[in-house]
């Protein structure tokens, strides 16, 4: 673990050099034990792949202090048992034809039927790394190797909410539209940004996700939109 | 009867932005907020305002808006002719409007950034403890959009003081063409090589038609780092990061939260406010400082802004 400055009011804790599962647990425990100092000493803090940012108020305290409670919170996160405490997040997704553009493309590179790609996608249990780009868009990784696929060379000007992607070997729903260049292989009726809603997203960072198959049906029972992707083909 | 303030034009862009969002960044909530904290807090002080209450950011210029209550205004920030009923009046003082008047900003011509506070703010309700509007997100302000021509914001009461504030001349900001903006070394500053720092420091950059609240790209001489990309990290206010073209970019209050972009470190926040009341062909320099004196630099601008009085108009 090391600390180096950011900022005026921030200091950035990098963890490791490279991602991994127990990397994510770290970051995650000692984010805990540092975020109810938020509104005190404490301004924000930015989870990520393999750094935890830690903004904090100049004029309360500096950043020798901070750099203590960081240590110590590290320290807190060490003693803990990392795996039990992991929350595991189940999301529906729809992979029909009308949601899925990019998966014919998937399967051609990898040597693998459609259907193989979408078992795949389904068959593990993905950690969200970082949440940002936009609010509530959660990075899950890593993917199988046979489904990685390099971002598109010109991405979509509009991508539908609830679009489900892959780019290299990392997954994500789009949580609103917006422009993209992931590769869409289905769509989650589920919504992973709603302002108005308490907890306003599903997953937090160093959660677990596993996708399971839902139907037409199914998706628009779960007021699922369809409309969107008409417009994208 | 309610006290209704009506937007008439909103001009380039107006924005709804009370002190930021904090706390939020685990969800990818940006901070927004003021782009020059300084004309903000001034802007509030003089209509009695408590420090977070909510109020125009002004782009540039050219909004309009008609009270439909008597209260008191003040705008501060970016030099513009402010007009009540065609009349030319001050900025950096509280002016006392009667219901029906009608106030006509023109257009900045020192600086860019104009705040326009109403007494006991506006009553908008808060998402994520915050009114800011981040357009990007669509969160704050209304429906997290700009002011539109026919949008009527209620304030929280209509005047009930008379008393008018000025901030005396040497007091006010003076929005210079071309800015030191001091800058903390920090992230993966050890990536870029000695002589590439030294450059760094040493040219003068440009700010490019690619400024706006959510970064400056400046243009200049290239700046050289060793690697090309990180692992996506969090983003601090004023990071400063250097894609592979070389070209700095200065990320402001609307920033993504995380990005993979080298950073060489983080302009201090008073400077920062000095960049981003410059537009396109602005000049900036950057010198390096201490943490520890940037927080020397914090306290003393927070010591003399709560020092300062202001003097009332008889």
């Amino acid at each position: 673990m090391q600390i180096h400055v950011a900022g005026e009011n921030a200091l950035i804790v990098y963890f490791d050099d490279k991602v991994s599962g127990e990397t994510t647990a770290r970051i995650q425990h000692t984010a805990q034990v540092l975020r109810p100092h938020i509104g005190n000493t404490i301004i924000d803090l930015v989870p990520s792949y393999a750094s935890l940012l830690v903004v904090f108020d100049a004029l309360k305290t500096d950043h020798l202090f901070v750099r203590q409670l960081i240590r110590l919170a590290y320290i807190e996160g060490e003693n803990a048992n990392i795996e039990s405490q992991q929350k595991i997040v189940r999301l529906p997704v729809y992979y029909g034809e009308e949601v899925t553009p990019d998966l014919n493309s998937i399967a051609q590179k990898n040597n693998l039927t459609s259907e193989q790609i979408i078992e795949l996608h389904q068959a593990q249990t993905y950690q969200v790394y970082a949440i940002g780009f936009a609010p509530g868009f959660a990075y899950l990784g890593e993917t199988d190797e046979r489904i990685a696929m390099p971002r598109l060379s010109t991405p979509r000007k509009k991508v539908p909410k609830g679009a489900v992607a892959i780019a290299d070997r990392q997954t994500a729903i789009y949580p609103a539209q917006s422009p993209g260049g992931w590769n869409l292989i289905g769509a989650c009726p589920i919504p992973m940004f709603n302002p108005k809603a308490e907890p306003s997203m599903p997953l937090q960072t160093g959660d677990g996700v596993q996708f399971y198959a839902i139907n037409k049906q199914e998706f628009l029972e779960l007021d699922g939109d369809i409309t969107q992707w008409e417009a994208l083909a | 009867m309610m006290p209704i303030i009506e937007i008439i034009q909103p001009g380039v862009l107006s924005l709804i932005q009370d002190v930021g969002r904090y706390g939020q960044h685990h969800l990818g909530l940006t901070t927004g907020g003021p782009l020059d904290p300084l004309a903000f807090k001034w802007a509030n002080r003089l209509v009695g305002n408590d420090e977070n209450v909510s109020v125009i950011e002004a782009t540039v210029g050219g909004l309009k808006f008609k009270t439909h209550c008597e209260t008191q205004v003040a705008v501060t920030g970016a030099t513009v002719d402010v007009k009540v009923n065609g009349q030319l009046l001050p900025q950096w003082q509280t002016l006392n409007l009667k219901t029906q008047d009608v106030v006509e900003l023109g257009y900045a011509t020192q600086g860019c950034r104009i705040y326009i506070a109403f007494a006991s703010g506006f009553k908008i309700t808060q998402q994520f403890n915050s009114t800011s509007t981040v357009v990007r997100e669509g969160i704050g302000g209304l429906d997290g959009k700009p002011l539109q021509a026919g949008n009527t914001f209620t304030l929280n009461h209509s005047m009930k003081e008379s008393a008018q504030y000025v901030l005396p001349n040497d007091a006010q900001p003076v929005y210079e063409n071309s800015v030191t903006l001091r800058l903390i070394p920090g992230y993966q500053d050890h990536q870029f090589s000695r002589h590439q720092q030294r450059m760094f420091f040493y040219h003068e950059y440009t700010v490019s038609d690619l400024c706006d609240r959510m970064g400056y790209r400046l243009t200049g001489p290239k700046v050289h780092c060793e690697i090309e990309g990180i692992l996506s990290e969090g983003i601090c206010l004023g990071a400063v990061q250097v894609p592979k073209d070389g070209q700095p970019i200065v990320l402001m209050n609307d920033r993504q939260t995380i990005g993979g972009y080298p950073k060489i470190g983080s302009v201090l926040s008073l400077d920062l406010a000095k960049l981003a009341q410059l537009t396109s062909g602005g000049k900036v320099k950057f010198e390096p400082i201490t943490i520890d004196h940037a927080h020397n630099l914090l306290a003393l601008a927070q010591y003399k802004y709560n020092q300062q009085t202001l003097v009332e108009l008889k």
